[in-house]
C-alpha cells in the first residue's frame, strides 16, 4: 500500500475520534430514569384528580412544546388561562402551576434531563421549588 | 488555491503562530467573559456599548473601503488597480469577519444569536445590518475567489462574475450607511442624531480603509516578489487625501451645528470628548491624540511632494488610520453615551479581558488576511510578472 | 390518456386533495380552539392604553418613594447591586427634578426645586424607540393594552434598546443577579433574570392579568394613579383634564404614558 503506514495511523486516529462520545458518555450513563410523582402536593389530591394538564403520554412527549407555547401566550399575548382538552382550566405558569404539584424538581425534571443530557435554562430565571428532604 | 497558504517561509509561520497565540489568549478571556457575563468589561448601565461596538463600527468602514479600488478598476477601467482589486476584496473579507466577531462577543446571550433569524424584525436596523454584512461577505468571497482563480489559470474571469462585481460595488456604501443608521436614528442621543452621520462614516471609511491598504501594499512589496505598483499606491494616496479632508470637513460641520446653535444637548458630548465635562475628562487626551494625528496626516497628504515620498506616505497613512481608529472606534460610541439621558456622567474605559478579546478578534482578522493575501500573492507572483512585464522588486 | 397526461392529472388532483385536507385541518383547529387552548383571565384588568400618573405633590418624605420602589423591586425580584453601581438594575428609582426633566436648568431656579426627588420608571411610550430597534422583538408593545413588554426568553443582550431609550429606563444584567438577592426576600411567584438580558418595568403585567393593580400603585397611598388613557371616564383622564401635567422629553415624539402632576 502506498503510504500505508500514514493511512493506517490516520484511520486509527479517525476511529478514535469517532469513538470518543461513546467513551465519555459511558461514564455518565446511569440507571434508567424514573421521574417521581409522589410529592406531598400530589398525594394530597384525591386519586381521581391526580392528573396533569394533559395526558401523561402527551406531557412526556410534548411538555417542552407546551411550555414554549405557554410562555409566548403569557408573556407576549397576555393570555394566562389554559383550557386543557378535558375542559379544565389552569393558570399557565411554570413556577406557579407546574411546580406547585411537581415540587420535586430533582426527582421530576432532572431525572430525565440528566439522563438525556439536555440542559434547559428554565432555572436560570425561574425559581425552583423548595424541596423537602425525604 | 488553498494549498498556497500552507507553503511558506519560516517567517510566515512565526507570524501565523504569533497570531494564533493572541487568538488563544482571547479565547481564554472570552470563556471568562462568557461565564461571568459582560460585567467583566468596562461597560455599564449608562455606557452600554464600548470598545466592541466601536471596533465593529470602524471595521465596517474598512470593509466598505475595498470598493475604493474595485470601483475605479471595474467601472472606469483604471488599469493601474488591476493588481490591487484582489487585495481590496480580501481586506473586505477579513474586516467583515472581524465585524461579525465583534458583534458576537458583545452579545449578552450569544447562544441566542439565531433569534435574529428566527424572529426577523424588519423595523430594526440591526436586522438589516446583519443581512447586508453577511451579503457583503458572500459577494466578496465569490468575486475575489473567482477572479483570482481565473487569473491563476491565465484566462479571463467568467462573464457571470461581472454583475456580481457591480452588485458588490453598490453594496459597499450600503453596509456603512446601515451601520450609521444604527446610531443616527435614535431619539435623545444628540451626538449621533445627525443627518450627516452616514456621510461622515463613509468619508472616514474611505480614508481609513485605503490608508490601511497602502500600508498593506508596502508590506506586501517589502516581503514578497509581488509589487502592487507605485502608481497604484500613489492613486490610493490621493483617495486617502480627499476622503480625509472630507471627513474633517464633516466633523467641522458637526461642531458648527452644535456650537453655533448653542443647544446644550448638542454641545455636551463634544465638550466631554475634547475638553471634559463637569470634571470628567478621561477621554480628552485620547481625542486630542486623534486630532493631532489627523493634522499630521493631512499635512503630509496635502502636499504632493510629501505624499510622493513613500516613507512619508506610510507615516501619513499610519496617522490617518490611527486617528480614525480612535475617533470612530472609540470616541464616537462612548461620546454618544456621555452624558446619559438623565444628564449624568458615567465614564468608560475598557478592562483587561475586554482588551485581550478585542486584540484576539483583530488577530483573527489578520490571520484571515494573511492567509488570503498569501494565496493572492503566491498566485500573483507566478502570473503577474509576465502579464504586465513590469520590474519586480526582489524580496 | 397517455402516461404523461395521467401523471399531470394525478398531480393536480393530489394538490387539490392536499389543499382540501389542510383547509379542513385549520377549520378543525379553529373549532377546537374555542374549547381548548389559551384565553384571558376574565378577572384581568383591561385597558386600551395603560397610563400612570405620578402626583409629585403627594411624595413628601423619602419613605413615600421607598414604599413604591421596594414594592416593585420585591415583587419582581430586582437585585440590589451595591458593589458596582455601574451594573445597577433599576425598574423604579428616583432622581432629582433637574435630571428627570433635563433642559429646564435655570441658575435662579430654587435649589429645593432642582433637588426635588422624582419617581422614574419606564414610560411605556406609545411610540417606543426601544421596540423599534430591537432585532428580535424581545421588547415589544402589546397591541391589547400598550404595555411595552420584555420577553426575557428571547432577548439576545445586544443592548440596542438601551442606546435607543431616551429615558435611561433599561438595565442590563452585567452579571448573574441571583447572588444579589436573599432567598427569603424573593417573591417565589415571579422569576428572576439571568445574566446577559435587558430588563425594565413591565407595568406589572402579571398582576394586571390577575386583576390586581401594579405593585407601586398599591403601595403609593393614592400618590400614583393608574388607568386607561383611552377611556374618557377613567380616573387618569379626569385628573389630566383638571390638573397641570408634564411628560418627560415630549419633544422626542415617543409619547410617554407616564405623567407627572405638579
Amino acid at each position: 500500500m502506498y503510504n500505508g503506514g500514514k493511512i493506517i495511523i490516520g484511520l486509527i486516529i479517525f476511529v478514535g475520534l469517532i469513538a470518543l462520545p461513546f467513551v465519555f458518555s459511558g461514564k455518565g450513563a446511569s440507571a434508567k430514569p424514573e421521574p417521581k410523582l409522589d410529592t406531598p402536593e400530589i398525594l394530597k389530591l384525591p386519586e381521581t384528580e391526580r392528573k396533569c394538564v394533559e395526558s401523561k403520554e402527551y406531557m412526556k412527549r410534548e411538555h417542552m412544546k407546551l411550555l414554549n407555547e405557554w410562555r409566548d401566550w403569557v408573556v407576549r399575548d397576555g393570555l394566562t388561562i389554559y383550557t386543557s382538552s378535558s375542559g379544565k382550566q389552569y393558570t399557565m405558569s411554570l413556577q406557579n402551576t407546574c411546580m406547585k404539584c411537581h415540587s420535586n424538581k430533582t426527582k421530576f425534571c432532572d431525572e430525565c434531563h440528566n439522563y438525556t443530557a439536555v440542559k434547559p435554562y428554565c432555572w436560570d430565571c425561574h425559581i425552583k421549588p423548595k424541596e423537602k428532604e425525604l | 488555491m488553498l494549498e498556497k497558504a500552507i507553503q511558506g517561509s519560516s517567517r510566515y509561520w512565526v507570524w501565523i503562530l504569533f497570531l494564533l497565540s493572541l487568538i488563544g489568549a482571547g479565547v481564554i478571556a472570552y470563556i471568562y467573559q462568557f461565564q461571568n457575563g459582560l460585567g467583566v468589561t468596562g461597560m455599564s448601565r449608562d455606557v452600554s456599548w464600548g470598545l466592541y461596538i466601536g471596533q465593529f463600527t470602524f471595521l465596517v468602514g474598512v470593509a466598505a473601503s475595498g470598493v475604493m479600488v474595485v470601483l475605479p478598476y471595474y467601472l472606469h477601467h483604471y488599469k493601474k488597480f488591476a493588481r490591487l482589486t484582489i487585495l481590496g476584496e480580501f481586506l473586505a473579507i477579513a474586516a467583515v469577519i472581524m465585524c461579525m466577531l465583534f458583534i458576537f462577543v458583545d452579545m449578552g446571550q450569544p447562544l441566542r444569536v439565531l433569534n435574529v433569524l428566527l424572529h426577523p424584525t424588519p423595523n430594526s436596523v440591526m436586522f438589516y445590518d446583519m443581512c447586508v454584512l453577511a451579503g457583503y461577505l458572500i459577494l466578496n468571497l465569490i468575486v475575489g475567489w473567482t477572479v483570482l482563480g481565473a487569473e491563476r489559470k491565465d484566462v479571463p474571469p467568467p462573464k457571470w462574475v461581472k454583475p456580481v462585481i457591480y452588485l458588490s460595488i453598490a453594496w459597499a456604501p450600503s453596509i456603512h450607511t446601515v451601520t450609521a443608521f444604527l446610531y443616527a436614528g435614535l431619539p435623545g442621543r444628540h451626538f449621533w442624531l445627525s443627518a450627516i452621520m452616514a456621510a461622515r462614516f463613509l468619508a472616514s471609511a474611505f480614508a481609513g480603509g485605503p490608508a490601511l491598504l497602502i500600508l498593506l501594499c508596502l508590506i506586501v512589496r517589502k516581503y514578497t516578489k509581488f509589487d502592487p505598483g507605485k502608481e497604484a499606491i500613489q492613486a490610493i494616496g490621493k483617495i486617502v487625501t480627499y476622503c480625509m479632508l472630507i471627513n474633517v470637513f464633516f466633523l467641522g460641520l458637526e461642531f458648527f451645528t452644535a456650537f453655533y446653535s448653542g443647544i446644550p444637548g448638542h454641545m455636551h458630548s463634544f465638550i466631554y470628548l475634547y475638553a471634559g465635562l463637569h470634571g470628567h475628562s478621561q477621554l480628552v487626551p485620547v481625542m486630542w491624540i486623534s486630532s493631532i494625528l489627523a493634522v499630521i496626516a493631512i499635512f503630509l497628504l496635502i502636499f504632493p511632494q510629501f505624499r510622493k515620498n513613500e516613507g512619508l506616505l506610510a507615516v501619513a497613512c499610519a496617522s490617518t488610520f490611527l486617528s480614525l481608529w480612535i475617533d470612530k472606534g472609540f470616541g464616537l460610541v462612548i461620546g454618544g453615551f456621555v452624558p446619559n439621558p438623565m444628564e449624568r456622567i458615567t465614564e468608560y474605559w475598557p478592562t483587561f479581558p475586554e482588551t485581550v478579546i478585542s486584540i484576539a478578534v483583530w488577530a483573527v482578522g489578520f490571520l484571515v488576511l494573511t492567509i488570503l493575501y498569501k494565496i493572492a500573492v503566491s498566485v500573483k507572483e507566478e502570473v503577474v510578472f509576465d502579464k504586465y512585464g513590469e520590474k519586480q522588486i526582489q524580496g | 390518456m397517455d402516461r404523461r397526461e395521467f401523471i399531470k392529472i394525478a398531480g393536480i388532483s393530489s394538490i387539490f386533495g392536499l389543499g382540501g385536507l389542510t383547509a379542513f385541518g385549520t377549520l378543525k383547529g379553529k373549532l377546537e380552539a374555542s374549547q381548548t387552548g389559551p384565553s384571558q383571565n376574565p378577572q384581568a384588568l383591561k385597558a386600551k392604553r395603560w397610563a400612570l400618573v405620578i402626583d409629585t405633590t403627594k411624595f413628601k418624605t423619602e419613605e413615600d418613594f421607598k414604599r413604591c420602589i421596594d414594592a416593585c423591586h420585591k415583587a419582581h425580584n430586582v437585585p440590589h447591586i451595591t458593589d458596582n453601581i455601574k451594573h445597577e438594575i433599576k425598574w423604579m428609582w428616583t432622581d432629582t427634578y433637574e435630571h428627570v426633566f433635563p433642559g429646564v436648568e435655570d441658575e435662579y431656579l430654587a435649589e429645593k426645586v432642582k433637588e426635588m426627588p422624582m419617581l422614574v420608571l419606564c414610560n411605556h411610550c406609545d411610540n417606543p424607540a426601544c421596540v423599534r430597534v430591537c432585532p428580535t422583538k424581545a421588547t415589544f408593545k402589546r397591541k391589547s393594552d400598550g404595555i411595552v413588554m420584555m420577553d426575557m426568553h428571547r432577548c439576545i443582550g445586544c443592548r440596542f434598546c438601551m442606546a435607543a431609550c431616551p429615558y435611561g429606563a433599561r438595565s442590563f444584567n452585567y452579571k448573574d443577579p441571583r447572588p444579589y438577592m436573599k432567598e427569603e426576600d424573593m417573591n417565589p411567584e415571579f422569576p428572576t433574570r439571568m445574566k446577559g438580558v435587558v430588563e425594565k418595568c413591565t407595568f406589572c403585567y402579571e398582576r394586571l392579568a390577575k386583576g390586581l393593580m401594579p405593585a407601586c400603585v398599591e403601595a403609593s397611598n393614592g400618590a400614583l394613579i393608574f388607568g386607561d388613557l383611552e377611556d374618557p371616564n377613567s380616573e387618569v383622564r379626569k385628573i389630566l383634564s383638571e390638573r397641570h401635567s408634564y411628560r418627560r422629553r415630549p419633544e422626542l415624539g415617543t409619547r410617554p404614558s407616564v405623567y407627572y402632576l405638579f
